[in-house]
């Protein structure tokens, strides 16, 4: 079952095109990579798939209706949710509030009640710190969940902000470089983790990685992008041989 | 909040010191140990201690710079003054009308103008703070210039605690409930708080209205103590003397509005007795305060139940606070 397909998506800035006649299909429960050399457009997408940016032309799809050009909080709300390349999270606020902020669509109580403080207000805000709590714990964050959230070491947030990710309950989740920064035990160890999410939440996953042993164990298929336009896609073994690739990274051949 | 339930005895404890401070004013009222002079200045604490938390909601918590704070209260001080003077109604209704008609000024001109980020909203609320002051100056019904005059004096010490009480209740509750970490999101970073599914637009303007609401509250209360408002009572120094206390205090501290307001109304009144150099002292004092606290008296920490819990030595004081 297709569950995001983008059709001719396109985006300049001034007269630079990011992002050119973009084509794209991933399928439900798929863990799909998008790869590319710097400068390439991966990030463009995942901010027009998110509604960061405005697309110029195009469509995308998602469980068969188009999001184009929709708010990003209501993209979100569809069930879309990512990370970014450089951590953004709350970054002032404990760990707790980071998660709880995320769960704020699904409010169960009125502002009127929160106000006064009622017997809804009381049992909605337990609801929303046991669900924060169990996500929290499947990240080991628990224990932390106390402490400011820029207080975390480096990798503690990369996880925080998939926790947080979570909490908005998607059915694709967008991972710009996941595993930027870490080293290689906690590479394994977030990969593991992400394969294990995917089933646990019956979850699409698209990121996007520099790491290409990473990109090459963990998905499935990969999407290679250069200036804006796919040029090639595959399974990792058709990926690693095919010439544009080679070239796009490493260069042309002398001679 | 550790444990999200009612504490009835910490409640009725709080209740209790909250009464005990009211009656006990009220007395030095009655008996005249508050005399005239101190009783203005109480009003104005309580006056600015309302504008001071209010604004500290759009400025503090939403991180939204908002420079047209009096305007908001200049609203609620006429609708207030019209509805008792020109229409002879009580003054519940006053408040009713002042809080109405400042929270409508707030969605009229939040709307446009929160789509502007840092130096054009502080521009543009600027600007809208003026041009309300002009539109009062230029309506002849409520005495254009001269403003209006004998408004019937009800604002008294029960009105001034009540409604300082229910302001930093209000807020409090707000900012300790899943909206207040929404509005906290928007602060913190507006694209993040976006994706995780925060229409961050409806709460940028949920809390300018919020705060205009209450301003207008402030206004109304305003009107019935001093019995004559005129537009220049609300111009932009007004705005920034309300936007002074929540920097001073520390912005997202509702305790640090509370005490920047009750220090810069006290500090004005103790420098009205050295007329040829208050400006300076008071430039001075605030000039000091920044070079040491540049995060303002409290930063953004709260005094709340967890400190007086921790004063007290017990560890089962639910936080209120983040």
């Amino acid at each position: 079952m297709v569950h995001l397909q983008i059709n001719r998506l396109s985006k300049a800035f001034g007269g630079l095109s990011a992002v050119l006649d973009f084509n794209f299909q991933l399928d439900k429960n798929e863990l799909l990579g998008l790869i590319g050399p710097n400068g390439a457009g991966k990030t463009t997408v995942f901010n027009l798939i998110t509604g960061v940016y405005k697309p110029d032309a195009g469509e995308i799809r998602f469980n068969g209706q188009n999001i184009a050009g929709l708010p990003a909080y209501r993209i979100c709300q569809q069930g879309i949710a990512r990370t970014f390349q450089n951590i953004r999270l709350f970054k002032d606020i404990s760990v707790l509030d980071n998660v709880r902020i995320a769960l704020h669509q699904n409010v169960p109580y009125s502002l009127l009640s929160a106000v006064a403080r009622t017997p809804v207000f009381f049992k909605g805000e337990a609801k929303i710190e046991a669900q924060a709590r169990k996500i929290l714990k499947i990240f080991n964050l628990d224990d932390k969940r106390r402490e400011i959230a820029s207080n975390l070491p480096y990798g503690e947030q990369r996880r925080l902000e998939i926790a947080r990710a979570l909490a908005t309950k998607p059915s694709l989740l967008i991972l710009d470089e996941p595993a930027a920064g870490m080293n290689p035990n906690e590479t394994r160890e977030l990969m593991e983790l992400i394969q294990w999410l995917r089933l646990q939440f019956d979850l699409s996953i698209l990121l996007i990685e520099h790491d290409m042993s990473l990109v090459m164990g963990v998905c499935e298929r990969i999407y290679v992008l250069d200036y804006g336009q796919v040029i090639a896609e595959g399974r990792p073994e058709e990926i690693r041989n095919n010439p544009r690739v080679i070239e796009a990274y490493l260069g042309e051949e002398v001679g | 909040m550790r444990k999200a339930s009612i504490k009835p005895l910490q409640f009725i404890f709080e209740a209790a010191v909250l009464a005990c401070l009211f009656t006990l004013v009220q007395y030095a009222i009655n008996s005249n140990i508050i005399n005239q002079y101190y009783q203005i200045n109480l009003a104005s604490i309580c006056i600015n201690i309302i504008l001071a938390v209010s604004l500290n909601l759009i400025n503090g918590f939403t991180g939204q710079l908002s420079l047209g704070h009096a305007g908001f209260m200049a609203v609620g001080a006429y609708a207030a003054a019209v509805m008792t003077t020109s229409l002879n109604q009580p003054f519940v209704f006053g408040i009713m009308a002042a809080c109405l008609a400042a929270a409508l000024a707030g969605l009229i001109i939040g709307v446009p103008t929160l789509r502007l980020k840092g130096d054009y909203l502080a521009i543009a609320t600027l600007g809208f703070g003026e041009i309300i002051r002009v539109v009062l100056q230029n309506i002849d019904y409520i005495g254009g210039p001269a403003g209006i005059q004998g408004i019937p004096v009800y604002t008294n010490w029960p009105w001034l605690f009540g409604s300082s009480v229910l302001t930093i209740v209000v807020i409090v509750n707000i900012i300790n409930s899943s909206y207040g970490r929404a509005i906290i999101s928007v602060r913190e970073d507006e694209v993040a708080s976006e994706l995780m599914g925060i229409n961050t637009t409806r709460y940028k303007v949920l809390a300018f209205v919020i705060g205009a609401l209450l301003a207008g509250l402030a206004g109304a209360l305003y009107a019935h103590y001093f019995y004559i408002i005129k537009p220049d009572n609300f111009n932009f120094l007004k705005s920034f003397d309300i936007l002074v206390m929540v920097v001073l205090g520390g912005l997202g501290s509702t305790t640090g509005a509370v005490i920047a307001a009750i220090f810069i109304t006290v500090l004005t009144a103790v420098l009205q007795s050295f007329p040829a150099i208050r400006m300076i002292l008071y430039a001075l004092i605030l000039v000091i305060v920044m070079i040491y606290r540049p995060q303002g008296l409290m930063g953004n920490k709260e005094w709340g139940r967890k400190t007086w819990g921790r004063i007290w030595g017990g560890k089962n004081g639910p936080s209120a606070n983040k």
